[in-house]
């Protein structure tokens, strides 16, 4: 029923946050296109020229590449396995009857309210400090040798600490989702005589399996990017450097623009073929 | 006996489900509770859990030593600020979206959700350069346009599905009663949409008051909002747990209290709406 006035009226109102980000996307865009293929070092000689597909040859085939890459997807891996398997658990517990849900459910949560460089860095030297920290205090009460956790075990931990930072969101959603769960159904089946395991197999888990992808895609955008946690603990030593940290290093630290920015069209590229598969859902719940 | 059965069952899940809460809440009790005691308390072996003296000295001295204030009220006004700059952009896009939708709202509305996937990293030196080009490195107003404009798909988003709830048949009658777009906006929409509006720039406070990428790598000396002060703790001198801990303390406060409230909108908040 919408006129023609009102259609332009509407138009306008969308122009301001249209133009915004289509200039937030192109601009810089375009411009780490462009440095992508040229030599270019602020610092040592500045616009050194173009260079084709110099940059990305070399970022590829740098002995710092696929180190980074195998970083990246043992974070990104191990960060989704354990919250989308301690989610799960968690959001069926947190789903049972019990006193104080609503206080348990603020406790679970609280992590993801915690700024990344607060958590890091209170993991690092509170629990994981080999001399002081908590874990330390365990270890020799166990009669066990501390361990260096971020240069001895540093994979281990990053993943320890972005999971402990993303397994609020995932079981918050995965909980949302679970009390959707038609109550009836799994009563009947446990009428029925079904196993629990069999019950959780085939009734819980094909329903939260929409979720669960969810939480899968965009954990995996926001793990692909994450900065401040590696930062202020390692700073990309003793193999705890992703791509995305790499390309910081290139950029920022080395000054190798040209190169850093190869690199970031290949996380782009990356991050965008993450991005399809969650659009493709989130598209189709908007039809809905 | 059923009963019994199930007031056992219940005893059970309370038991687990406060064991496995507290374990999850507990690095943050613990940063708590150092940050009341004296530093030669907070690395004590063993460890004391709450047989201290309990001071405030830390609060005392992170304070008057670094500055703390100026942190604290960058951070409020970058988040802040994003979050109500964003939020004056996208009502008027989101209403529009959802009163008068046409074939391609949705696809601008995925366009928009994609230009959230962009990797910081890879606009890191455009940005970079543009800032010192602009005079807006290290500036409040730099931060909070960059912030504003990451978040800008989340607003929108979380406006439009507000905004859709509401029924389209009272602006209908509205109109019908000869209301302008003017009188429509402000004396119908306005009042139903301010629930939505709030909750959407609560968790937009959030996001923007932990957003620990471009805090940290824009702003140097004069605009550095807590996040960068607590990364500075990464190089410390000296005994310092207790003073870390109160910092930190601080800085989350604010947020942990915040965030308890904003709950139920994150799930849809952070899903798109993919999970209600």
């Amino acid at each position: 029923m919408a006129t023609q006035h009102s259609r332009s009226a509407a138009r306008l109102m969308m122009a301001p946050a249209v133009i915004l980000l289509l200039g937030w996307m192109l601009v810089p865009l375009t411009m780490t296109l462009f440095f992508s293929f040229k030599k270019y070092l602020p610092l040592r000689g500045g616009d050194l020229g173009w260079v084709g597909f110099d940059n990305y040859v070399r970022f590829v085939t740098s002995s710092a590449f696929w180190p980074s890459v195998v970083t990246t997807l043992i974070i990104v891996g191990g960060v989704l396995a354990i919250t989308v398997v301690l989610g799960v658990l968690l959001a069926i517990l947190l789903n049972q009857p019990m006193w104080g849900q609503g206080m348990v459910r603020i406790l679970v949560i609280a992590p993801f309210f915690v700024m990344p460089t607060v958590s890091a860095l209170v993991w690092k030297n509170m629990f994981m400090d080999p001399n002081y920290g908590l874990l330390a205090h365990l270890w020799k009460f166990f009669g066990a040798t501390p361990v260096e956790w971020l240069s001895q075990a540093s994979l281990p931990s990053i993943v320890m600490i972005v999971s402990w930072q993303w397994l609020p969101f995932a079981t918050l959603i995965l909980l949302t989702a679970i009390q959707s769960l038609d109550s009836e159904q799994l009563e009947a089946a446990e009428m029925d005589g079904a196993p629990a395991l069999k019950r959780f197999g085939y009734i819980t888990l094909p329903h939260l399996s929409r979720a669960i992808t969810v939480v899968i895609l965009i954990q995996t955008i926001f793990l692909l990017s994450i900065f401040a946690e590696i930062f202020v603990t390692t700073g990309g030593a003793f193999g705890t450097k992703t791509l995305s940290y790499l390309i910081f290093q290139r950029v920022l630290e080395s000054q190798n623009v040209g190169l850093g920015s190869a690199g970031g069209v290949y996380a782009i590229i990356l991050a965008n073929i993450v991005a399809i598969f969650l659009m493709r859902i989130v598209g189709k719940n908007l039809d809905a | 006996m059923a009963r019994a059965v199930t007031q056992q069952r219940k005893i059970i899940n309370t038991t687990a489900a406060w064991a496995v809460g507290l374990l999850i809440f507990f690095p943050i009790l613990w940063t708590i509770l150092t940050s009341f005691k004296t530093e030669a308390q907070a690395i004590a072996d063993p460890p004391v859990f709450l047989a201290f003296d309990w001071t405030l000295e830390n609060y005392g001295v992170v304070m008057e030593r670094s500055n703390y204030g100026r942190f604290l009220w960058n951070s409020i006004i970058i988040a802040g600020g994003s979050t109500i700059l964003g939020i004056i952009i996208a009502v008027p896009a989101a209403w529009s979206m959802a009163f008068v939708p046409s074939k391609r709202t949705k696809d601008i509305l995925l366009w928009m959700l994609s230009t959230k996937m962009l990797p910081a990293v890879g606009v890191l030196y455009p940005i970079y350069l543009l800032f010192i080009k602009l005079g807006l490195l290290d500036t409040k107003i730099g931060l909070m346009i960059v912030l504003m404009l990451i978040n800008l798909p989340i607003i929108v988003w979380m406006l439009y599905t507000y905004f859709k709830e509401i029924p389209g048949e009272i602006l209908e009658a509205a109109r019908m009663d000869g209301a302008t777009l003017r009188e429509e906006v402000i004396h119908i929409l306005t009042p139903m949409a301010i629930p939505g509006i709030a909750s959407t720039l609560l968790l937009n406070v959030i996001l923007a008051w932990n957003e620990a990428f471009w805090t940290l790598n824009l702003t140097a000396a004069k605009a550095a909002p807590l996040t960068a002060f607590i990364a500075s703790y990464s190089s410390p001198e000296g005994l310092f747990y207790a003073k870390l801990s109160a910092a930190s303390t601080m800085a989350i406060a604010p947020i942990l209290i915040l965030g308890w409230f904003s709950q139920k909108q994150l799930v849809s908040g952070l899903t798109f709406g993919a999970v209600k």
